[in-house]
């Protein structure tokens, strides 16, 4: 009976991140410890400059700490060179940003496929799989559409199918709900949460209240630490918007046949 | 991640920009167009010159006589009679690198037929001739010993002579012409052989045995070849018979050995070869200037890659931040790059045949087009793509994902 807990997904500790600016090092991160296990959804807080965006990088693999170690689902990764790097956050993270990274003049569908493209599966299966996470968004009559022919909020959604499609268990958001209105907003906090209550792991950073109030979990960063660190009950977003006043229609464009 | 899914993600990205891409190829497309119209045209005016040097014979030396001196006038050459008769004889027995040796003698005359007349050149010479310049008959026979020792009054007609007295498709041999009011029976008819390089006819001629050229055309015989000898190497290798004969010649004219010589030898194999060496000068001034002009194509699509990867940077960094290696992001650009280049050689090569075939057509000049020379245009334009569009992509590849992300 040797029940070995698995190891958290996410441990950092003693992460210090230092720039250089001119002959001056300016430390983003002076030495960061956090533990997020699987099924948790964080939100990051602070005011900027206080380290959280270089807290969300480090941990998505797009920045390395200057010291301190980093085990993702208990592999240190460090070390791993840039390709090996790559292919972690394939399969392990999922990004969302606050302005949407779509690339412009690819449909929805195609967006959604590539992260599977890089990760070489085939061209048959990647069409079902990005079909399901488009549908899984709620936007898969949409699938044909390119982004300048969707709303800010259905680009969010679409990028969030992206994040989603590869079946990461981890889902890292930056200001995920920074470029859109308050109702859109819920819509997509709420799909964050059911992705959390099907098992996915969210890491969220914002600056809003308001929004990491749907989370389990805050954590404040001051001055490249972490000043408080606690559980909460967290809002439900479905309901909140549910009660939200319904405003006027959404201006979205006008439905366009599939090119 | 398959070369297909790459070569899609390439086109779309350059028909996001469809003049700019372009722009881009234009100077790949001007370089290899030029070229491949420039190579087709060189081509075409070689093989002319190639086909009628053939149709002279190459492996021909062509002897006369030397320049007379009268005080400080100097004629041209041959004015000076000094080839004789002998001379030829020797020439045929003791020069062993000659394989034959015949003359030429010549002289403007009226011929005249039943019904029409018609001025040509007449020449005298021996059925050796017609060996020395590849030159067979194509109706009846050509002229026999027989005829030249019995100074027979027979003649073989030239395509055109025939033409301008009997008609285009009329069979002469058989009947009677009047060279200078002297019958002479027609025994044959050689093939067609067309201009020569300087637009003179070859087929405008009649031939004589030449002791009826001596005693019928130029009135009196002589001791002297009034006209050239030609000879045929043995094995083609006229540089050998050349020195041969000159030896010869020099000791049975008794010149010592500061005099100069008092006869003239003409290599037509020196003479092809030299033009050939003029074709290959071109060639390789063809071969820079595409060269050149394939490098500004380059530079120009390095340009623009740069350019592209600058402006595609958040691309770059969304793509590696989903998954995408640096192996990826490089093999994209690279692509990019070889298809901008490939479709420059494309569009070139085919607007450099349409140049060629309309440069054909327009002034009625001969061309080769040839496949390897389109090929070979298309791989250095890939070549091209591959070369320039490297530094662009490595710089795309070497990109950190979150500096790239973080770009405006």
């Amino acid at each position: 009976m040797t029940a070995v807990p698995p190891p958290p997904l996410i441990a950092l500790a003693g992460i210090t991140k230092a720039y250089r600016m001119g002959d001056q090092t300016v430390w983003a991160l002076r030495g960061v410890d956090l533990t997020i296990r699987r099924g948790e959804f964080v939100a990051i807080m602070g005011a900027s400059g206080s380290g959280k965006s270089t807290l969300m990088n480090v941990i998505g693999c797009l920045d390395r700490p200057t010291a301190g170690v980093y085990r993702l689902a208990g592999r240190e990764v460090g070390d791993l060179d840039r390709s090996t790097l790559a292919d972690v956050r394939n399969r392990w993270i999922g990004f969302v940003f606050q302005s949407f990274n779509l690339l412009p003049r690819t449909s929805a569908q195609e967006n959604v496929e590539l992260p599977l493209v890089y990760a070489g599966v085939a061209a048959r299966e990647r069409a079902d799989r990005a079909r399901q996470a488009l549908a899984r968004v709620g936007l898969e009559a949409r699938r044909h559409h390119r982004p300048n022919q969707l709303s800010g909020g259905q680009q969010q959604r679409v990028a969030i199918a992206r994040a989603l499609v590869a079946r990461p268990p981890l889902l890292l958001a930056d200001e995920p709900t920074g470029n859109l209105d308050s109702r859109t907003s819920l819509e997509v906090m709420a799909l964050l949460q059911s992705l959390q209550a099907e098992g996915t792991t969210v890491a969220l950073v914002t600056h809003e209240p308001d929004i990491a109030a749907f989370a389990s979990r805050t954590i404040v960063m001051r001055d490249g630490r972490i000043l408080t660190d606690r559980l909460q009950t967290p809002h439900d977003a479905a309901q909140a918007l549910a009660a939200a006043p319904l405003p006027q229609p959404a201006p979205e464009p006008a439905p366009e046949p599939a090119p | 991640m398959n070369l297909l899914v790459t070569f899609r993600i390439a086109l779309r990205a350059l028909m996001a920009n469809p003049l700019r891409s372009f722009l881009t190829v234009l100077g790949v497309v001007i370089g290899v167009a030029a070229v491949v119209a420039m190579v087709a045209i060189g081509e075409g005016a070689k093989a002319q010159v190639e086909a009628s040097f053939a149709s002279m014979g190459t492996d021909m030396l062509i002897v006369t006589s030397g320049s007379s001196r009268a005080g400080g006038m100097r004629g041209g050459a041959g004015s000076q009679p000094s080839l004789t008769w002998d001379d030829l004889t020797a020439i045929r027995a003791q020069a062993p690198a000659v394989r034959a040796a015949t003359v030429d003698l010549r002289a403007n005359a009226t011929i005249a037929s039943e019904e029409t007349n018609w001025s040509s050149q007449i020449h005298g010479t021996s059925p050796e001739f017609f060996e020395v310049r590849r030159w067979p008959v194509e109706r009846g026979q050509a002229l026999t010993p027989a005829d030249v020792t019995g100074a027979s009054k027979v003649a073989v007609l030239g395509r055109t002579v025939v033409t301008e007295l009997y008609g285009p498709d009329a069979d002469p041999v058989g009947r009677t012409i009047r060279i200078n009011n002297a019958p002479f029976a027609v025994v044959g008819v050689l093939q067609a052989k067309g201009q020569s390089p300087m637009g003179q006819d070859y087929d405008d001629v009649v031939y004589v045995p030449y002791t009826a050229f001596q005693s019928k055309i130029q009135g009196s015989p002589s001791k002297y070849v009034t006209g050239q000898i030609l000879i045929a190497a043995a094995g083609g290798d006229t540089t050998r018979a050349q020195a041969q004969v000159e030896t010869l010649l020099r000791e049975r004219h008794r010149l010592g050995g500061e005099e100069e010589d008092d006869f003239s030898i003409r290599n037509l194999a020196e003479i092809a070869s030299a033009r050939q060496e003029g074709t290959q000068t071109m060639s390789l001034l063809l071969a820079s200037i595409a060269a050149v002009s394939l490098l500004v194509g380059g530079i120009g699509i390095m340009n623009i890659m740069l350019v592209s990867v600058t402006e595609r940077t958040r691309e770059i960094g969304l793509r590696m931040a989903i998954g995408a290696k640096p192996n990826h992001v490089l093999a994209q650009f690279l692509v990019e790059a070889v298809v901008l280049s490939m479709a420059g050689g494309i569009l070139g090569a085919a607007l450099g045949c349409a140049t060629a075939l309309w440069v054909a057509r327009q002034f009625e000049w001969s061309v080769a087009l040839r496949a390897d020379v389109l090929l070979m245009a298309m791989a250095f334009s890939m070549l091209v793509g591959v070369g320039f569009g490297l530094y662009p992509a490595l710089k795309a590849s070497r990109l950190q994902p979150i500096d790239a992300l973080r770009s405006e």
